[in-house]
């Protein structure tokens, strides 16, 4: 069974977020990385991109296949994650440590709107078979 | 559910995830498929290759059937346990399917076809051997375990008792021979060196279980796939199918024109094609950015489609993405390759991308 920590929050296309202040920090889950594979490379969004809630705005690349990486929130991207640049198989190794982008939120109520953990895990299960 | 291979339950208790294969439920990788890649370069790994089709043909005919139906020339075959890799094609010239045919005697060759195909495989050479006075024979109740990478023939080799494990040990590239009940040949599907072992499913699982003992780790087919890639081994299915020949596909050195007068089925479209002049070839790609080549992605040169993808992937030995494409015979040394809408740049190079572990 993956791993679904109870603090954060996620969507149905399997990114989790965890929101500090008005900085929401995005990463795809232990789930996504599990159904993917070994990556091989990560796209990241440009700082300064802003997003709507749904737009794709990263890709993560396994040896499966390439997937879209849906922002979670709408908001300004403020910060990337540059390691993962030398090392996406960090995502493998932890999904919840090898965040993906921070964005700064522009309507703090889209994360209440978001999936729980028990949600997700349920999400995630009826996806697995 | 598909079909499950003698070692199903082991792949389960492994933790591998199962893919549909062929029909056949096989695993696609237990843990990391770049670190199974690297076990099989740098140590030893094992397959479970139970889904493939062994055919024994046996009677005094056996040979001279081989000889119509099969593109490479059996005659080359004289010595028992040889073997030979081939293409059989229909009257076409286009590809039914590869293999390999071992010589076991003067009435008896075995050959091992992929999986997928069994069923047509069969029907076909049912279907030709009708003048010939043969037998077509599933030998039933078998398994098949292909051990492979650098350590592969001295940790196979300590599952065995003497005299066993020095017989194996002598055995030359390309060939095979019974040991007991276990038919080892020293066969793959990797470009490292190994054995591929045909076994009655009752012993399949002791002998896994013994491998495993010495350290071999189990891959799947998806390891099993950058593998072969890498090694520069045609996919059946990918590379080559019922609507390409042998000729553009990698694998004209296969087909044995001479003596002119073996007249095997898919000869006559063969030759039209080779005195017509073939327009594409099979070659390889290296990716010379970020992202991964797949496969039926378009082959762009001078801004026009030139071909495209037949098998695509990430080379772990390489660390880049590497591919078969089908493009016109006087590609230049780059091309460009359609990935998700955008041209990225491609070396064109000679297969295999990898020999002995190294990139060539």
């Amino acid at each position: 069974m993956s791993n679904v920590p109870a603090e954060l929050k996620y969507t149905k296309s399997h990114e989790w977020v965890s929101v500090d202040g008005d900085v929401a920090t995005v990463g795809i889950t232990d789930h996504a990385q599990d159904l993917l594979g070994d990556m091989v490379f990560i796209e990241l969004p440009d700082v300064g991109a802003t997003f709507s809630k749904g737009d794709d705005c990263a890709v993560v690349e396994s040896v499966k296949a390439a997937s879209d990486v849906y922002s979670p929130v709408s908001g300004e991207v403020v910060e990337v994650n540059e390691d993962l640049a030398d090392s996406p198989e960090s995502v493998n190794n932890d999904a919840y440590t090898a965040w993906l982008f921070k964005i700064k939120l522009s309507d703090a109520s889209e994360v209440d709107e978001m999936l729980d953990a028990a949600t997700y895990s349920g999400v995630a299960a009826d996806d697995s078979h | 559910m598909g079909k499950q291979t003698p070692l199903y339950d082991k792949h389960v208790v492994m933790g591998a995830k199962m893919v549909d294969f062929g029909g056949w439920d096989m695993p696609l990788r237990y843990g990391s498929q770049i670190d199974e890649h690297h076990q099989v370069r740098t140590d030893a790994g094992m397959f479970d290759v139970s889904h493939m089709s062994v055919v024994d043909f046996t009677g005094p005919d056996t040979r001279e059937f081989l000889r119509k139906i099969f593109a490479n020339n059996v005659d080359r075959l004289t010595t028992p346990g040889k073997a030979l890799y081939t293409c059989m094609l229909k009257e076409d010239g286009n590809v039914l399917d590869d293999l390999i045919v071992y010589y076991m005697d003067e009435n008896w060759f075995r050959v091992v076809f992929n999986a997928a195909t069994h069923d047509k495989d069969l029907a076909w050479v049912q279907e030709q051997a009708k003048s010939f006075s043969l037998e077509i024979i599933e030998p039933p109740n078998m398994a098949m375990i292909a051990v492979q990478g650098p350590n592969a023939r001295v940790k196979a080799g300590a599952v065995f008792d003497e005299p066993v494990r020095s017989e194996i040990a002598s055995l030359a590239p390309f060939t095979a021979a019974y040991f007991g009940d276990l038919f080892i040949s020293r066969t793959g599907y990797t470009g490292e060196d190994g054995f591929e072992i045909i076994l009655p499913v009752s012993q399949a699982n002791d002998v896994w279980r013994a491998l495993y003992g010495e350290g071999v780790q189990p891959i799947g087919l998806a390891a099993r796939d950058t593998l072969r890639l890498e090694a520069g081994m045609n996919l059946y299915g990918s590379d080559m199918d019922e609507s390409t020949s042998p000729l553009e596909s990698g694998l004209g050195w296969t087909v044995a024109w001479d003596p002119e007068g073996r007249d095997f089925i898919g000869r006559g479209a063969l030759e039209k094609i080779r005195s017509a002049g073939t327009t594409k070839k099979l070659v390889g790609l290296i990716l010379e950015e970020k992202g991964v080549l797949r496969d039926h992605q378009k082959v762009i040169v001078n801004g026009l489609d030139d071909g495209e993808i037949t098998s695509g992937g990430f080379s772990p030995t390489l660390q880049k993405s590497i591919a078969f494409a089908r493009v016109s015979k006087d590609i230049g040394g780059t091309c460009k390759v359609e990935i998700r809408g955008k041209h990225v740049l491609a070396t064109v190079v000679k297969l295999p991308f990898v020999r002995n572990g190294k990139p060539v």
